[in-house]
């Protein structure tokens, strides 16, 4: 037996998964050093999609760089632009009218239910399961279909504006949007009851790559995969912007119900849970809505007073920050936006030392990280 | 905390090594302080148990035209309050200690400040180009950058 052993050799491999792999949901490349199956090491490449985003921004004006941030992550491209006009709201001190915020507010809560759906659909689709994505897909679709009616985009929609919205909603939305959160609160059981609680998909996912509170917190981790590890933390609640704290919602943390506390299990169903407080918060949101105008007055030729701002909205892949330099200017001096998906990766080394190759597909599948804004 | 506060419980400790608070226009305030004394100031605004800065939410590089600079936001989520702290570098071979032993998410920012504006962190753990190809001359985001005719040969 042991003479056989000796005879097989052992060197380790060193393997490209991607920059093209269908699990890496967009094109990242992981250089793995693996043993057999086992991972001895991970090392993340990024920058294939590298657009020069933040060069784009100090030569274009405040207004012209709205749809530079629907491509930043553009399955929650609402966000990203609701994102940029807070800050420069922010940096400028203009007052929004409160119909422009509560849209902002139904919108962004509606465009992280589409990007959970993707995250959830995706997810179980790399671990084997391609049905839920259908079903996710065909509820995300409606959403897709309100966008349309709102903005006539359904993917990079450069629907919010600095100092409001593009436009008032149109006629029925509020009712439409109803009908679908009727449609769609029963959907979220159902997902459950399909795959969330099956057994080889809990056993694929329970006690791999657990992060601790610590570590999450020190690696910079957001949104989600934070409040994954345990930490009750997200910026709508404690640092609350625009009208959230009109609402009552609950922040969803992980609590290691299957496994250990931080695994890929828990960061799925914070997703999962989130996608129930949304619904909540829209819902709330419909009732109050004031009428009013949706425009605040921002003269054509914006210049903001010199300054320095950082922002930071809850995203749903986390924290979006943007730092923003004005000098006095048209143009912004300079622009860092920091992208929860990027400042993600950097664990990503950490915790894959000694998983399955099969585990690391699942650990960038429950990161729910996109590439365009890690790239940027 | 108040910014004010924290600046003088900085200077308080480090002496001239923090040099000024800046506060009119900037939100966050920052704390100015000297690139040599960045990972010390660093790690005190970490432990220290009335400020407890346990989040690093953003840092950047900055290029001021005359010089640069580094920022750090930073964020505690015990206590709940922010602050940034702010170091000024010259054009010529800007260099200061890395933070990523005391945040480790510094790393993969640090990258891109060093990818984008050539500012060096000593004792980073892994510093390399982050999201230009390792073969690319210059750092684009300097307001000096010229960009160039050629990469590798084919005209860009």
């Amino acid at each position: 037996m042991k003479a056989r052993a000796e005879a097989l050799p052992t060197q380790e491999m060193l393997i490209n998964m991607g920059p093209q792999h269908p699990s890496t949901h967009g094109v990242l490349r992981v250089i793995l050093r693996t043993d057999g199956e086992v991972v001895v090491n991970a090392r993340p490449d990024v920058g294939y999609l590298h657009r020069a985003l933040e060069k784009i921004g100090e030569r274009v004006t405040y207004a012209q760089y709205m749809p530079f941030t629907d491509r930043l992550d553009y399955l929650a491209a609402m966000n990203c632009n609701a994102a940029w006009a807070w800050t420069v709201e922010k940096l400028a001190g203009i007052e929004v009218p409160e119909r422009a915020e509560y849209i902002r507010v139904i919108v962004s809560e509606l465009n992280r239910i589409a990007s959970h759906l993707i995250a959830f659909g995706s997810f179980t689709a790399d671990m084997g399961a391609f049905t839920p994505f259908l079903y996710a897909i065909r509820e995300r679709e409606r959403i897709n279909d309100l966008f349309e009616d709102i903005c006539g985009n359904r993917l990079t929609y450069n629907y919010v504006r600095i100092g409001g919205v593009s436009a008032d909603l149109p006629d029925r939305f509020l009712e439409k949007t109803k009908e679908f959160l009727d449609y769609f609160e029963p959907k979220v059981p159902e997902y459950n009851n399909l795959i969330s609680y099956n057994k080889i998909f809990v056993h694929r996912l329970a006690n791999v790559a657990a992060v601790t509170p610590e570590d999450a917190v020190g690696y910079g981790l957001t949104g989600p995969n934070l409040r994954g590890s345990g930490v009750p933390f997200d910026l709508r609640k404690n640092e609350p912007y625009s009208v959230y704290p009109e609402f009552d919602f609950d922040v969803c943390v992980g609590t290691g119900e299957r496994g250990t506390l931080g695994d890929c299990f828990d960061r799925y169903m914070v997703r999962i849970n989130e996608m129930k407080e949304s619904v909540r918060i829209v819902r709330q949101a419909i009732e109050q809505i004031p009428e009013g105008p949706v425009m605040a007055k921002v003269p054509r030729m914006f210049k903001p007073p010199v300054g320095e701002v950082y922002f930071r909205a809850e995203n749903p892949r986390g924290e979006t920050g943007i730092y923003l330099i004005s000098d006095g200017t048209v143009n912004p001096y300079r622009l860092k936006i920091r992208a929860p998906s990027f400042v993600t990766m950097g664990i990503f080394e950490k915790i894959t030392k000694g998983l399955m190759i099969a585990d690391v597909v699942a650990v960038i599948g429950s990161f729910d990280i996109i590439l365009p804004e890690i790239d940027r | 905390m108040e910014p004010k506060e924290i600046f003088e419980k900085v200077t308080e400790k480090f002496g001239g090594k923090a040099v000024e608070l800046q506060e009119e226009g900037f939100r966050p305030a920052f704390v100015v302080v000297s690139p040599e004394s960045v990972r010390e100031i660093a790690l005190f605004l970490r432990d220290d148990p009335a400020l407890k800065f346990d989040s690093l939410m953003c840092l950047s590089g900055v290029d001021y035209k005359d010089r640069f600079a580094v920022t750090y936001h930073l964020h505690s989520l015990s206590v709940g309050h922010q602050i940034g702290v702010k170091t000024y570098l010259p054009r010529e071979a800007p260099s200061l200690p890395s933070v990523d032993m005391v945040w480790p998410a510094a790393n993969f920012q640090e990258r891109e400040a060093f990818d984008l504006y050539g500012i060096v962190f000593e004792g980073s753990w892994d510093l390399r180009r982050i999201l230009l190809p390792e073969d690319w001359e210059g750092h684009p985001l300097r307001k000096d950058y010229k960009y160039p005719e050629f990469y590798n040969g084919i005209k860009v």
